[in-house]
């Protein structure tokens, strides 16, 4: 800009100075007045409304309900249950047509071509006993639970409904020194942390976003539901008659669940205490209409989007995990295996803490996405424990066809109920899948917070599972 | 047969006809003819408006603050190609939050060709607040009366004619979620962009007779020193209230083409 323009520039400014003067300070009031006075006299010209009580009777009504002191909180704790039980109910069938098609079907005859095409050993090892099972166990044990569940979230937000969680959960955020609005990245997490972590931008003040990111991964994501069902069952439901097993164990991953918000409000206390101390920031919450939502096109949606992007990344975190899990059970040093060595080495810490080798090196193995922790810890117990009736050799990664079968594996790999209930706690409470970390660190940019939002809960659960452990084993 | 083809151009002759031939791009905007901004109030669904009109799926959720990175994509229409961002939903373009600075700037510093203004058909009043600062801003613009199946569930009215007279620029009814009056809302965001409507925007009225005044002033000085500034009273509005950011962008010649 020339010279002369500037001046211009500043003379303008100057005088724009002199006339706030004039005008005096209120001139934003003014204006906004002026808005609002023009928007009122546009609308009273334009619009005719029926009976405004009677045609928000409905929503009114609604809200009063689900935001009420007494029924709010019943009525969250109910929902929340309904979807599990039908998750967990209506996933049982298609998991199993899965793993008949992938694994009893397709497996075999993969195996006989590539005999047929006489490859080594070591190859056709490496790709279906690895690659392939792991990928296969993933879409078996992970796409039905993904296909209720993401759907049934998505038509409840459509309708409405996660704002009045924020609603109802706001006072306690507000105590535990965090923000109201980490009641809805809570309920994203529960789909994927990620996802969450990402969603803790509708916060704008920077303390309570970062105190929202690092507390997330305390919702159980949808690769953890599996492992949370599949212990639960085994260990959980076995302990009462099989009419009541189902819904016994629909309760355990609950209570798993309810626990996880616990964490969520404990630790968001603590950080606003110590390392994110400040004051809670004042927002207003939009509860929004109830809008009926349009139940083909939100299953289609979330089913397209959702769960064939989540699953397409567990895919690709699978596959070479697999390839890793074949690999460390059959490379020997010393007529052991590497993933023994690591067992045996892991082995005495795990069972501090209630858990075992097993289970500690399937975490390390697993890193990339939690969701194949299960099949690895199969894989690794099969090997290391050397139950030939079960399994095709070592480094397989497997899928039974009946919880039964897994459960046999598991008792005879020592593990007790306590393994089960640390496991589930375990599962809970351990550092964020690499997808979330890396997250976190995009959103943050800070290594410093990343590496609190990866040790935090793998902090946590090691301490609560060794306490849980030696209380357990000085009662019983 | 000569029934026949006088039927067909009778067809094509029609403005709608051309919705059909619609094509959805996804985010493959390169070479764009237009730039649309997408504008409104959270939670009125600038989501599904901007899914149904790109054929993209960006996330939509029934609460306030979903889209929270800013959402490209675009389509083309009659062998133009229109690149449209979905904005962060606001209430206001006066405060500060991040969230109304970035919807501000884009309207402001990108200059879309057309701003389209989302609103919430069963909740007018509010929703023309933030309509009436677009205006503002910016005079090629196009309501976009959204959740219109919202408004009659709950028997409100809106008389779309007038609501277009009183606010200088086209007013579309729709219901984004079923699709209904996205035709429509697509062929007059042409017919903006391209001149073919010309919007005289509504200017705010209620003001004081002594802030009115300061107001006019200020334009007028700001008229002679940039005859190309699009917006002279809304940078005097702006300039009255103290806002830092537009100071700083009137020295930097951000504000003129």
């Amino acid at each position: 800009m020339n010279k002369d323009k500037q001046d211009q520039t500043e003379e303008i400014i100057d005088f724009a100075s002199s006339l706030r003067w004039k005008v005096g300070d209120d001139f934003h009031d003014k204006l906004t007045e002026a808005i609002y006075s023009d928007a009122a006299s546009i609308t009273s010209r334009v619009e005719t409304k029926g009976d405004e009580e009677k045609s928000y009777y409905f929503d009114t009504m609604l809200d009063k309900v689900l935001t009420s002191r007494k029924f709010g909180f019943p009525i969250m704790a109910l929902i929340l249950s309904v979807i599990l039980w039908l998750t967990i109910q209506g996933a049982n069938y298609p998991s199993s047509m899965l793993n008949t098609l992938l694994l009893e079907i397709i497996y075999p005859f993969l195996k006989s071509l590539s005999l047929a095409v006489g490859l080594p050993w070591w190859l056709d090892g490496f790709i279906l006993d690895g690659v392939y099972m792991a990928v296969a166990w993933v879409i078996a044990v992970m796409l039905p639970p993904m296909a209720i569940f993401f759907p049934l979230f998505t038509l409840l937000e459509d309708f409405g409904y996660l704002p009045r969680v924020a609603f109802n959960l706001d006072g306690l955020f507000k105590k535990t020194g965090a923000h109201g609005k980490q009641a809805l990245t809570m309920s994203m997490g529960w789909g994927c942390n990620a996802a969450g972590v990402v969603a803790t931008r509708i916060i704008d003040s920077p303390r309570e976003r970062l105190i929202a990111i690092i507390t997330n991964n305390f919702s159980l994501c949808n690769g953890r539901w599996p492992t949370q069902i599949l212990i639960a069952t085994i260990f959980i439901g076995a302990l009462v008659p099989s009419a009541f097993s189902g819904t016994v164990s629909t309760l355990a991953v609950i209570s798993i669940a309810f626990v996880g918000i616990a964490f969520m409000f404990l630790s968001s206390w603590l950080l606003s205490r110590t390392m994110l101390k400040g004051e809670v920031s004042t927002f207003t919450l939009e509860l929004p209409p109830y809008r009926p939502p349009r139940f083909w096109k939100t299953i289609y949606t979330s089913l397209i989007d959702r769960t064939i992007i989540v699953l397409w990344r567990a895919i690709v975190f699978a596959a070479p995990a697999g390839a890793v899990i074949w690999l460390i059970s059959n490379i020997n040093i010393a007529d052991v295996s590497l993933a023994s060595h690591a067992i045996d080495f892991l082995d005495p810490f795990g069972i501090l803490i209630g858990l075992n080798g097993v289970i500690l090196l399937a975490y390390v193995v697993a890193i990339p996405a939690n969701e194949i922790v299960i099949p690895t810890v199969l894989m690794l117990t099969v090997a290391h424990f050397g139950i030939s009736e079960f399994g095709a050799g070592d480094g397989v990664m497997f899928e039974l066809d009946s919880v039964s079968e897994t459960e046999n594996i598991l008792k005879t790999g020592g593990w007790t109920l306590l393994t089960g209930i640390n496991l589930m706690l375990f599962s809970l409470l351990h550092n964020p899948c690499s997808t979330t970390i890396f997250t976190i660190y995009k959103e943050t940019k800070s290594l410093k917070w990343t590496s609190v939002a990866t040790f935090l809960p793998i902090v946590l659960g090691l301490v609560v599972c060794f306490l849980i452990t030696q209380c357990w084993r000085l009662v019983m | 047969m000569e029934t026949k083809e006088h039927k067909l151009d009778a067809c094509e002759s029609c403005a709608f006809y051309n919705a059909a031939q619609l094509k959805k791009l996804g985010v493959n905007v390169e070479n764009a003819d237009y730039i649309i901004a997408l504008a409104g109030n959270p939670n009125t669904g600038k989501s599904t408006v901007f899914n149904a009109l790109t054929g993209l799926r960006q996330h939509t959720g029934n609460w306030a603050g979903k889209t929270v990175t800013r959402a490209e994509g675009g389509f083309s229409y009659n062998d133009k190609h229109y690149k449209i961002i979905d904005l962060p939903g606001t209430y206001s373009l006066l405060s500060t939050s991040d969230d109304e600075e970035v919807a501000r700037n884009f309207i402001l510093f990108g200059r879309p060709d057309v701003t389209v203004i989302v609103a919430d058909a069963s909740r007018l009043e509010r929703n023309l607040n933030l309509v009436l600062q677009v205006l503002e801003i910016t005079n090629k613009a196009v309501l976009c009366l959204n959740l219109m199946d919202e408004a009659r569930r709950h028997d409100i009215q809106i008389d779309e004619r007038t609501l277009a007279k009183d606010l200088g620029i086209p007013v579309v009814a729709t219901s984004a979620r079923s699709g209904e009056g996205i035709a429509e809302l697509t062929q007059t965001i042409a017919q903006v962009a391209s001149g073919e409507i010309t919007c005289k925007p509504h200017k705010i009225k209620n003001l004081s007779l002594k802030v009115n005044d300061a107001v006019e002033q200020l334009s007028k000085k700001l008229v002679s020193a940039y005859p190309d500034l699009p917006n002279p009273r809304w940078v005097a509005m702006r300039l009255l209230d103290g806002d830092q950011r537009i100071i700083h962008a009137l020295k930097e010649g951000e504000l003129t083409v």
